[in-house]
């Protein structure tokens, strides 16, 4: 995916004008910053010019009459060049980082609008790098790069417009490289690009090798292809090796132009300037020192356009994200209304009672072209207790997306309390949502913060009252810190049992009126089982509730069972119904009561 | 957690820390070395230029006599026609310069290349080595070891070691050189003034690693919080369902941007430090050379110097100012790569299995006995296996029934030598020898087994069924397809067999895993079978078709087959019921019926879902 866009990406001037909004807020600090790094350029000019009066004034005239005001500037010098460095790289600095900050949260904040069909079509690891990779790079290009060019270009212009005014003709001379030196330069870039991108693509390919090595360790040993394995292996790093070399040799021929052409500026400055030494020695040296420098900034330049052509990717993909439009969008009016997910104007918010209902809804995905719901039409009362049950992969989380409009139909409506969902905003809807997934979702944190998440409000009284209901009170009386206790990334310093308790503490702490929850299947140890199946029936017990259900005790206590198979709803009723009607149910049914009732005989 | 497992093994002293560089150093040494010579040659091209000019501005430009230059510079003017010849004749010191620059580019560029070379052999040795290594550790060990962990180790502390020694290495001697060519030349020309221009430099270098070795923390610092930074877009993106079905969009954003704001506010006084440092870096640099120019005046007017020699001095000056920044640097940096050589010596500490050549290869299509084998997995308190004795006929199928814990996948584990039996927890034979006795790799392709949870590579599904027996024909493939019932789910794919799957292809269904995982076995021809649960996400239809198809081609092999469905196991001949590590039962399947058990237990609740006497 990632490699079709590298060529894809081609925005008018490489994509530049887009960031100007995000410049425009460090203007001033970027004007200083170029003004300073002007001031630098002129300061390392000045140091030949500072020579070249040792050379003709000191030396050759003899004397030594203006040495002490002569050091006192050239300290002065010295020391103005220090500060202006140090206001332009600060500002460089300052800019990079500010801009890096701005794009991320703008990202950020953007991704908090999106529609789940964004999320369910790109993977996490790729709006990560999003967030945080890409702009970093665009943030180094709109202050470094910038600040190098400003530098490099004018210390190029600076120093042949001193040469000229010295010396036209030799200038001329000297001057006469440079295109040509462009034009090699820009050729190497181009291959260079290139080969670092073939270089990035190997690179992440041994890294998979390593991560499949280690993760299919079993399995290679079980089939006795160590060997097979390890010769592939070596044939990705003998690749790797080859790319590298040549890279380096790009690079080493790269740097031998550049060598060669700083030599040839001086053998020209020497062959056709000698005769200036025999007056002024000074004016030579300073020729020689210009010379020789100017190959340097030319070099730095190609840089800078070879960053600004492989910047553009991530510019292009930044803005790409920024500019996706969400599918589920509060209109004009409701944001008005109601607020947005930012500032909601809770003072304008109708309570909500809990009835839910399907109305000839038809659904299908946006990037699926298949209807999964047709006419689809069904009243959930409020207090209702649905179950969705199917095997894996079947679409059960269809009719939850549209519940909690996650997802909008394609035809018919949702309603909520018999109005339309997208009459009201989508926070208004959430606030009176809880959900536990399957594999419980907690942030790291402390455990209190994690049951704070849905009711930031809650007291210690009301948090120790929904821990008990749900059992989950000894999991964090076991906890050295209790509540203070640090949950680990994504929780990982809790078993699965205990996370799922607490996610159910937390759905209880928010107390939902819609409450949508998603029964895990993996398997816990009995105790722990027992206690999830009776917080499983607490958290539901007052509200309307949506179960993915894998467990027989809750299946068989819904109001309604909704059968799916291949996405789409097959079979609906009670359990004493759908068993009666012996269909596609019944089979699923039979296979999971055999499946708990094994495993609980053989535990 | 890993840390305490693989340095407990012994003690490291650091000569054996050298011993490995120096291991993985080979075939690399020679172009390092060549490397090294290349950076001596382009340092001294880097002096004689200088000396042209010094030479073109005094005796041939400026008309000095010859005198005070060194017999071997004077023998080469005069071999070029003498000052007054090369003074109408200045593009022969022109041409001179070019000469050097030749050598010098060419020097630099075979500096560039042999480095490369010696880096991306290097790399490449580690890489191969710790892969192959890898491939090779226990079982055990990489129970023990997290995978992330363990790639990290594997990628960035590689890249650590390479950049240390084929960057900061190399570079160090050649900045080295540089530094002391530049020196010798200046103290050639001029003592005093060479004494002069070292004064600062002490003080630069000096400086430029005490701020270095400050600034790492700060660093680390910044390092730590991107980290933090970075995991929460990681937990909002993945809990995205939970974030707005709590309607928690502005914690979310105030949070991130609380820790974005603290997080860049770190990187601005990273920067007013590096800039300041960078700044004072500037004027000490500068300040020197100032002295240089000043003194040099000064020299040059009391004849102790002449002007060619002054703007040779300022060049020598010149070329060991930036190194000299540079240095501070490096020695910092440079002592952060100890940290990755040990974290790599680590792995290579662990011990691999071996496959002992000597070892015996008996014929594996006998009887199986397992006797008094008792086994507890390192670490763990209580037994997962105790005293378990059984006989496994050849050609036979024998069932196993058990919970979860109940240590039926590591007796699968023990047979296939996964895991070692440690002397004192019985012995497990084929055809009465010791597996122990056995060549590993002759035992484990004897053995196929699918597991629990089947693992594809990521290559295509021609290339993941073959994987163990490359051999094979086009035919014997669609032979294994068909009897794992693989066949339709094949045709159904666009492209067949060539459908990439695993973590960057098609994503295959557990129960598509499964097949494809037994397919790929049974390409193994093994005389002994085992499936590891390896049909519970295969509905029951097909798990009946798949076991037929397999008895028709396969019923001289020994199978074993873990499993919950009665409908399986009533197909062994025998079946084993094991409980928390003990054998509870042991029969056929008809006297297992006939006995009270966990067997029976087991059997009466399927039979009674299967004969629809289920009711609500």
């Amino acid at each position: 995916m990632e490699k079709k866009e590298e060529y894809r990406a081609s925005l008018p001037f490489f994509g530049i004008p887009r960031l100007i909004p995000y410049m425009k807020k460090y203007r001033k600090t970027l004007i200083l910053m170029i003004i300073c790094g002007l001031c630098g350029t002129g300061v390392d000019l000045a140091l030949p010019l500072l020579q070249r009066y040792a050379l003709n004034h000191y030396i050759t005239g003899r004397t030594m009459d203006t040495l002490p005001f002569y050091v006192v500037l050239y300290v002065a010098i010295i020391l103005f060049g220090a500060v202006v460095n140090y206001i332009s790289t600060r500002n460089a600095w300052t800019t990079e980082v500010s801009v890096n900050r701005d794009l991320r949260s703008a990202a950020f904040d953007h991704l908090q609008k999106l529609s789940f069909s964004y999320f369910n079509q790109n993977a996490v690891g790729y709006i990560h790098s999003r967030v945080m990779s890409d702009t970093g790079r665009v943030g180094s290009l709109v202050s470094w790069t910038l600040m190098d060019s400003v530098w490099h270009l004018s210390y190029l212009v600076g120093s042949i417009v001193v040469m000229l005014a010295i010396n036209a003709r030799l200038a001329l001379m000297v001057v006469l490289i440079l295109p040509l030196i462009v034009v090699l330069f820009s050729l190497f870039q181009r291959k260079l690009i290139r080969a670092n991108r073939e270089i990035r693509e190997l690179n992440s390919k041994i890294t998979g090798d390593f991560n499949e090595g280690i993760t299919g360790a079993k399995t290679i040993k079980t089939l006795v292809i160590e060997e097979k394995m390890g010769r592939d292996f070596l044939s990705d790093t003998a690749g790797m090796k080859r790319k590298g070399i040549h890279v380096a040799r790009l690079r080493g021929l790269f740097a031998l132009t550049m060598n060669l052409a700083s030599s040839l500026a001086l053998a020209i400055v020497l062959w056709k300037g000698g005769y200036i030494a025999e007056s002024e020695v000074g004016t030579f040296s300073m020729f020689m020192s210009y010379a020789q420098g100017m190959m340097e900034p030319v070099r730095w330049i190609v840089d800078a356009i070879s960053d600004v052509i492989t910047t553009q990717v991530n510019i292009e993909r930044l803005t790409r994200l920024l500019g996706t439009v969400p599918d589920v969008k509060d209109t004009e009016e409701v944001i008005r209304l109601y607020g947005d997910s930012f500032d909601p104007k809770k003072e304008n918010w109708e309570p909500i009672k809990g009835d839910i209902e399907f109305e000839n809804v038809s659904f299908r995905y946006p990037d699926g072209d298949e209807y999964v719901l047709e006419h689809f039409s069904l009243k959930i009362p409020f207090g209702s207790n649905i179950a969705i049950v199917g095997e894996t992969g079947a679409g059960k989380s269809t009719l939850v997306n549209l519940v909690c409009r996650f997802f909008e139909p394609t035809e018919g409506r949702v309603l909520i309390d018999g109005r339309d969902a997208r009459e009201r905003s989508q926070l208004w809807l959430h606030s009176a949502l809880g959900y536990v997934l399957q594999t419980p979702h907690l942030f790291s944190g402390t455990i209190r913060e994690n049951l704070l998440y849905g009711n930031p409000a809650a007291t210690e009284e009301e948090i120790w009252k929904a821990l008990k209901l749900v059992s989950a009170d000894e999991v964090v009386r076991r906890m050295d810190k209790g509540l203070e206790a640090d949950v680990g990334e994504g929780g990982d310093l809790l078993s699965t049992g205990e996370k799922q308790l607490i996610s159910f503490a937390r759905a209880i702490l928010a107390d939902p009126r819609i409450l949508v929850l998603d029964e895990a299947t993996a398997s816990v140890d009995t105790l722990t089982e027992q206690k999830i199946q009776a917080a499983i029936e607490t958290v539901i017990a007052g509200r309307t509730s949506l179960v993915i259900a894998h467990r027989l005790s809750t299946v068989r206590n819904a109001d309604l069972i909704l059968v799916v198979q291949d996405g789409k709803i097959v079979e609906q009723g009670t359990h004493a119904e759908l068993l009666q009607a012996r269909g596609y149910y019944y089979r699923l049914y039979t296979r999971q009561y055999e499946e708990e009732a094994t495993s609980s005989v053989l535990a | 957690m890993s840390e305490t497992n693989t340095t407990k093994s012994k003690p490291v002293r650091g000569s054996r820390r050298t011993g490995l560089i120096w291991r993985f150093l080979k075939g690399s040494r020679g172009f390092f070395l060549l490397c090294m010579l290349c950076a001596v040659v382009s340092a001294l091209a880097d002096m004689v230029t200088p000396q042209i000019i010094r030479v073109a501005v005094d005796q041939v430009l400026g008309g000095a006599s010859t005198e005070t230059l060194s017999p071997a510079v004077r023998d080469i003017v005069a071999a070029a026609g003498g000052p007054g010849y090369l003074r109408t004749h200045l593009w022969i010191m022109a041409a001179g310069i070019m000469a050097v620059a030749l050598v010098k580019a060419g020097s630099q560029y075979g500096f560039r290349v042999f480095n490369a070379r010696g880096g991306e052999t290097l790399v490449k040795t580690m890489r191969d080595t710790l892969y192959t290594h890898i491939e090779r550790l226990p079982f055990q060990w990489h129970m023990q070891h997290h995978t992330g962990d363990i790639i990290q180790r594997c990628t960035s502390d590689i890249d650590t070691m390479k950049n240390f020694i084929s960057e900061q290495l190399t570079n160090l001697i050649r900045i080295l050189v540089l530094l002391g060519l530049s020196i010798a030349f200046m103290l050639g020309m001029n003592i005093p003034l060479t004494l002069i221009a070292m004064i600062p430099v002490p003080v630069i270098i000096g400086y430029s690693i005490r701020f270095h070795h400050q600034i790492w923390e700060g660093f680390q610092k910044c390092d730590e919080n991107e980290g933090k930074l970075s995991a929460m877009v990681q937990e909002n993106l993945t809990g995205v369902r939970v974030v707005r079905a709590f309607g928690r969009e502005r914690y979310e954003r105030d949070r991130f941007d609380g820790q974005n704001e603290y997080y860049t506010s770190l990187w601005v006084k990273m920067g007013y430090v590096m800039s300041r440092f960078w700044s004072t870096a500037d004027i000490l640099s500068g300040l020197q050379v100032m002295l240089v120019v000043v003194f040099g005046v000064v020299f040059c007017l009391r004849d102790q110097m002449t002007s060619g020699e002054y703007i040779a001095f300022l060049s020598y000056n010149g070329m060991m100012v930036w190194p000299i920044r540079m240095l501070g640097r490096m020695i910092s940096e440079m002592s952060k790569a100890g940290v990755s050589v040990e974290r790599i010596g680590q792995i290579m500490d662990a011990e691999e299995e071996k496959d002992d050549p000597e070892g015996l290869t008996p014929p594996l299509n006998q009887e199986i006995c397992f006797e008094h084998v008792s086994f507890s997995y390192e670490g763990s308190a209580s037994e997962m296996l105790h005293d378990v004795n059984l006989t496994i006929p050849a050609g036979s199928t024998l069932g196993i029934l058990g919970g979860t814990g109940s240590g039926k996948s590591t007796m699968m584990y023990l047979l296939d030598r996964l895991y070692d039996l440690p002397a004192s927890g019985g012995r497990i034979t084929i055809g009465g020898v010791d597996i122990q006795r056995m060549r590993l790799s002759h035992l484990r392709s004897g053995i196929g087994i699918v597991l629990q949870e089947p693992f594809m590579f990521s290559r295509t599904l021609k290339e993941n069924l073959m994987i163990a027996s490359p051999g094979m024909t086009e035919e014997d493939l669609r032979e294994a397809s068909r009897t794992a019932h693989l066949e339709e789910t094949i045709d159904s794919f666009s492209r067949g067999y060539e459908t990439f799957v695993g973590e960057r292809g098609v994503t295959l269904s557990g129960g598509q895993k499964q097949r494809a995982a037994i397919a790929r076995m049974l390409t193994q021809k093994a005389p002994i079978m085992i499936f590891d649960d390896s049909l519970s996400a295969v509905d029951t239809e097909t798990d009946a078709k798949i076991r037929k198809a397999l008895e028709k081609k396969f019923g001289q092999a020994t199978i074993i087959l873990i499993s919950h469905r009665m409908t399986t196991l009533s197909k062994a001949d025998r079946v084993l019921v094991l409980d928390h590590g003990r054998v509870a039962q042991l029969g056929t399947p008809e006297e297992l019926r006939s006995q009270p058990g966990l067997f029976r237990e087991i059997d009466r609740i399927q039979s009674m879902t299967r004969e629809e006497e289920v009711t609500a």
